[in-house]
């Protein structure tokens, strides 16, 4: 009964680089090792984007620009609304089994709660940015402009993924359960499908326009979809949306994980 | 900072409300360093609640609760680094090995990296998790990942361990593998509160027992006292056939000198038998001279259900003299 001695007492507090690396190596390390994650999630991205490019690609008129084209970029861009609901899932799962009332008995601030867990989701939505933009070469998309055109909308997509996780972060601590997790990230279906990323806005009845024009997500695609043709218009919109996202939504994520 | 000479756990007028309803309502306690303190009580009784506070996780609506002296809400940041929670699910990585978890919450505690892996190593070796460090903790059984959850809990040298129903769901060998762990860290020297809907489990592991319901204290004092003053032992007969529980309940009675309840489904009679095993001798005797067939018969300690009753109703009692002497007894109106 000696060994509790071998065991000290840390003195002081873990900073926040620290305590955010190990919360995000912790949720990086179960995305890797669940394969419903980490696989499964790169599956179901291709599947919506098989059925898009050669289902409904067909029927669908993206004006002088073929569909493919058309879709990719856009896809990619709105990819963390598909993966989003994981991260609502992983965070109620959490605060369901425990997990973050373990964290919050321990003295971690908690800034680092919010932040590792956007570093590590942020990093499997690159995972998925990435796999995904893989496919949509492989079935017939090509870069309309230079590599560093690709580069920068590849940067903008990252930027999308890591605001969005923070907003599905924010989901996931309201939801009383997975379940309801689950459920409300079905909202982000909304802004994905009745914007410009699959079908041009022009092409939905005038009473359902307005929602289109004004809300994220038409500006954010429409941005990457510039960039990649060396233009930046739409560019300085999408990254206001970026900006007032965060600064609405990391508050209420560290006061809810407060009282979580 | 004088915090060493200050109660381990102060306790004043602490209330909780969640909407309409009230989990803790004005609840009074102070807990000395150096013992195991078990919180018992009936689900819903706020048990769950009061560990929350004390680990910082739900703030009182009103009163004043300190851990050695440092308040829970205006020194949450302090009181963190003294405690370690266990609350009553497993809250391990599944898909990260014991040491992985336990490195893990050793430097979230605080500790470097060398310092981690030594505290996880020690914690591994002091906890009897040798065979199964390296594996993912999914595969764990239920006691094995109780303990990884007790050792995670532990990684930072907590003053105060803070225990929330660590065997509920868990089979007896896994129940007493826990048990051996938690008695091994109090021998070693670490302050324990655990809550507990089980009477045996309190008897196994605490110093102190505090009884709760309804959100407030109705009894605390050294178990053996809360033992005496639940009452005697309870001899209880199964009787083989209906008709003769009436005549079972006579005879336990008249031994006993006291009330004995019938349960006329279960064919069941028992009483508080003050005079113990010679008691049952007695009973077993009469029980046979009146040709009474028995299908099961023996002495047994009380329930807690029984214990609460007992504790309910004397608290309800304006009459203190039932009390017995040592066991402070709170009664509803203070």
């Amino acid at each position: 009964m000696t060994a509790i001695g071998t065991v000290s007492r840390p003195a002081h507090s873990p900073s926040m680089v620290s305590a955010s690396g190990q919360v995000a190596l912790r949720a990086l390390r179960k995305y890797i090792r669940t394969p419903g994650l980490s696989v499964m999630g790169v599956v179901q991205s291709v599947m919506f984007l098989f059925s898009f490019r050669y289902v409904f690609g067909g029927a669908i008129h993206a004006g002088a620009t073929s569909y493919v084209d058309f879709l990719v970029p856009a896809y990619v861009a709105s990819i963390v609304l598909f993966t989003g609901g994981g991260i609502a899932v992983a965070v109620a799962e959490d605060k369901v089994q425990g997990f973050t009332d373990r964290l919050l008995s321990l003295p971690v601030s908690r800034y680092s709660l919010v932040l590792g867990r956007t570093i590590a989701d942020s990093t499997t939505n690159v995972w998925s940015i990435l796999s995904t933009a893989a496919f949509g070469f492989l079935f017939g998309f090509r870069l309309p402009g230079s590599w560093q055109d690709g580069i920068a909308a590849f940067g903008l997509c990252v930027a999308y993924a890591v605001v969005f996780t923070i907003v599905f972060i924010v989901m996931g601590l309201f939801a009383p359960n997975a379940q309801a997790a689950q459920g409300m990230s079905l909202i982000a279906f909304v802004f994905a499908f009745i914007s410009s990323a699959y079908v041009p806005a022009t092409s939905m009845p005038g009473w359902l326009q307005p929602f289109s024009k004004y809300q994220p997500i038409t500006p954010m695609v429409d941005a990457v979809r510039s960039v990649l043709t060396g233009t930046t218009s739409d560019v300085g919109l999408a990254l206001a949306w970026c900006a007032l996202l965060v600064v609405v939504f990391t508050p209420i994520a560290v006061l809810r994980y407060r009282r979580a | 900072m004088r915090t060493d000479s200050r109660p381990l756990i102060e306790a004043r007028g602490v209330t909780v409300r969640f909407g309409k309803i009230t989990a803790l309502n004005r609840l009074e306690l102070t807990a000395e360093a150096g013992q195991v303190l078990a919180v018992l009580g009936p689900n819903g009784a706020g048990k769950t609640t009061f560990v929350r506070c004390l680990a910082t996780l739900v703030r009182p609506s009103n009163g004043e609760l300190r851990v050695r002296g440092q308040d829970v809400v205006r020194d949450a940041a302090r009181v963190r680094k003294d405690i370690g929670l266990a609350g009553q699910f497993a809250a391990v990585e599944p898909t990260m090995t014991g040491r992985e978890n336990l490195e893990m919450t050793a430097r979230l505690f605080g500790h470097g990296g060398a310092a981690a892996r030594r505290a996880a190593a020690a914690i591994i070796e002091q906890l009897d998790l040798d065979e199964v460090a390296d594996r993912r903790s999914s595969t764990y059984s239920g006691g094995q990942r109780r303990r990884l959850d007790l050792g995670a809990s532990l990684v930072g040298s907590p003053r105060l361990l803070l225990l929330d129903e660590p065997t509920t769901g868990l089979d007896p060998v896994s129940r007493s593998e826990v048990w051996a762990a938690v008695r091994g860290l109090a021998a070693a020297g670490t302050d324990i509160l655990l809550t507990t809907h089980y009477l045996d489990e309190a008897d196994q592991l605490a110093d102190q027992v505090v009884v709760i319901d309804h959100g407030r204290v109705i009894a605390a004092g050294p178990l053996s006292e809360l033992k005496a003053s639940i009452g005697q032992d309870v001899i209880e007969v199964v009787v083989s056939d209906a008709e003769q529980l009436s005549a079972a309940a006579l005879i336990v009675a008249q031994v006993t000198s006291g009330q004995a309840r019938q349960e006329p489904t279960g064919q069941r009679v028992s009483a508080p038998a003050p005079g113990g095993p010679g008691q049952l001798g007695e009973v077993i005797a009469l029980l046979a001279a009146a040709s009474v067939a028995v299908d099961e018969i023996g002495l047994r300690r009380p329930t807690l259900d029984e214990a609460f009753l007992a504790l309910t109703g004397a608290a309800d009692s304006t009459d203190n003299s039932l009390a017995p002497a040592g066991l402070t007894r709170i009664g509803s109106t203070s």
